[in-house]
């Protein structure tokens, strides 16, 4: 099966300042491909040039086999999309937006069950400006929707949601997906990746660091574990290095910390056994996406969207 | 929670609904502004009745062919709303949207930002037409001033200074960064377009100077060719191709350099 979206060798300036340097990806059909790194990585930048909004320096890009460029009105009917900053009217009702988008579309989705699935019912004649930032994010998520699109590309999809709202929304984009939609998520946030994404791929300044399944991605930044404990007397630490699971020890005042593949755990625990050792204040922690990605690019992510 | 789906719906007429509804949501949308509704027609209208209270209006004005001061003024406070749409409501609803991403949003959608655009100068022209017909009606039936004695001469006139002045609209809302800068440009070009077509002094009482400039100004040029209709003559050819010059040159230049973000 063809991919859904093929970027080749993106490049993209703005004047003198590089956005994107060089991106390539693929997203197959059915897939929710997340797009994760820290601002100004370059993450909106490469999806508004597969959106058809911004002219791309070099590269080449398919949408559904469409040149985003050439075949904009072709493109526009099949692919939904959130901007990251995009908005409606001042004095437009939510109910009045669903209607005039879904007018837009030759089969536009039911934009009175959309707008009960994003908890915006009660909203229905609420002027856009009178809403939160939460209930404009689940207004454009449902404008994004509307069109039934093959294709779906959400740009900081749950910025600005409260846990609740974000955990609901997430939700319905599994639902989304089980319909057979494409999803493209642009996300900063490592437990919305984690949660809904079947592929990532990690951009850092511009390039893509690489693409895997989450686990894949932790698995490659080679950590599994973190294993903590208090050694119940003195302790050699080449007792530990020596270990083939074993990448790495380190001392936190009384503490130690190990880190490993994942038979660490076992490894450690028959070592400490065999020399008499107790570990006191055992724990262990499954390394996250965010540990990866900062094994990997050696940054953190940041708190704001950009 | 699933995704809701509509079985099917007719595709027929989806690009013509979609155009309609355009229209209507910019309407619904003009009205709720209240810029085009209060002070394109609440105001002058509130405006013509005062006047036309006034005994001492009811002389005629010398060069003025046989028309009092307030049968002109009829006429101006019908280029006033035009004004009021071309330099408030239409820019800086035009700019707004630019600024807060509203065209930057429908650039992804199948029927894109130029019909946003003339799905406002349709509501804004909606708009134009009630308040002329209003005040005509108002000047008529209120008053006992007569209608325009050449009316397809006035329809002519009134659809040509309507382009004129929506063009005028379009090049601001084009030319301004902002919102902000829209409603700033709007506002300055307001007060000496409404002073040449006669606001404060009716144009025939002008000084030849003043006079000759406002024969080119676009309302100047809308009031001498409503005038003309007024008294029963097809407008001139001056003051009418002055008025198509300015609708052609701004729309031209606005469409060149309108940006959509
Ligand atoms: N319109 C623009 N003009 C100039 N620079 C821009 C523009 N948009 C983004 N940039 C810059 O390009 C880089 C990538 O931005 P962006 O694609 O928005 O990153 P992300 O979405 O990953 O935060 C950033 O350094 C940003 O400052
Ligand atoms: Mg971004």
């Amino acid at each position: 099966m063809p991919p859904v979206i093929e970027v080749r060798n993106l490049h993209k300036r703005y004047d003198d300042k590089i956005a994107v340097d060089d991106v390539s990806l693929t997203v197959q059909e059915g897939e929710i491909f997340g797009i994760l790194g820290p601002n100004g990585a370059g993450k909106t930048t490469t999806v508004e040039c597969i959106e058809g909004l911004r002219m791309p320096d070099r590269g080449e890009i398919k949408v559904l086999g469409l040149d985003p460029l050439r075949e904009r009105a072709e493109l526009t009917r099949r692919l939904g999309v959130q901007l990251q900053a995009g908005h409606l009217p001042e004095r437009l009702q939510v109910a009045e937006a669903l209607e005039l988008y879904s007018s837009f579309y030759p089969e536009p989705a039911d934009w009175r069950a959309l707008l009960e699935g994003l908890g915006l019912a009660d909203k229905a004649r609420t002027r856009y400006a009178k809403l939160s930032g939460g209930q404009k994010q689940r207004l454009s998520i449902a404008l994004a929707l509307i069109g039934s699109p093959r294709v779906a590309i959400l740009d900081e999809l749950t910025t600005g949601l409260d846990p609740q709202a974000r955990r609901d929304t997430w939700d319905l984009i599994e639902s989304v997906r089980s319909h057979g939609v494409t999803i493209v998520l642009v996300t900063h946030f490592m437990e919305e990746a984690e949660r809904l994404c079947d592929r990532l791929a990690l951009i850092d300044a511009g390039r893509v660091v690489m693409v895997d399944t989450p686990t894949g991605l932790t698995e490659r930044a080679r950590i599994g574990q973190r294993i903590q404990f208090r050694p119940s007397r003195p302790m050699d630490d080449r007792l530990l290095t020596s270990l083939p699971d074993v990448s790495g020890v380190t001392r936190r005042g009384e503490l130690v910390i190990v880190n490993g593949n994942d038979n660490a755990l076992n490894a450690v625990t028959t070592v400490l056994a065999r020399n008499q050792i107790v570990a006191e204040q055992l724990r262990v922690e499954q390394a996250s996406l965010e540990d990866a990605f900062v094994q990997l690019t050696g940054k953190r992510l940041d708190p704001g969207p950009r | 929670m699933s995704v809701p789906r509509t079985a099917a719906p007719p595709v027929t007429a989806a690009r013509g609904s979609a155009t309609w509804r355009l229209i209507k949501t910019e309407s619904t949308l003009c009205v709720r502004d209240k810029v085009g509704p209060l002070w394109g027609i609440g105001f002058p209208l509130i405006l013509l009745i005062i006047l036309g209270s006034v005994s001492d209006l009811r002389q005629p004005v010398e060069a003025g062919g046989g028309l009092t001061y307030f049968d002109l003024y009829v006429p101006v406070l019908i280029l006033f709303n035009l004004a009021v749409l071309a330099t408030g409501s239409l820019p800086t609803t035009l700019a707004g949207y630019r600024e807060n991403g509203v065209l930057r949003r429908m650039r992804t959608t199948p029927v894109g930002p130029a019909r946003v655009l003339a799905a406002q100068l349709v509501a804004n022209f909606a708009i134009a037409v009630v308040a002329m017909v209003l005040f005509l009606a108002a000047a008529r039936f209120g008053f006992g001033v007569d209608l325009p004695k050449h009316l397809l001469g006035f329809a002519l006139a009134w659809l040509l200074a309507a382009a004129a002045l929506l063009a005028i609209g379009l090049l601001i809302a084009a030319l301004a960064p902002g919102r902000g800068p829209a409603t700033a440009i709007g506002t300055v070009l307001f007060f000496p377009m409404m002073f040449f077509a006669g606001l404060w002094i009716p144009i025939p009482l002008m000084p030849p100077l003043l006079r000759n400039i406002a024969h080119y100004t676009p309302l100047g040029a809308g009031m001498r060719a409503f005038q003309d209709a007024f008294l029963g003559h097809f407008p001139s050819a001056v003051p009418l191709l002055t008025l198509a010059a300015y609708a052609v040159v701004c729309a031209f230049v606005a469409v060149r350099w309108f940006r959509w973000e």
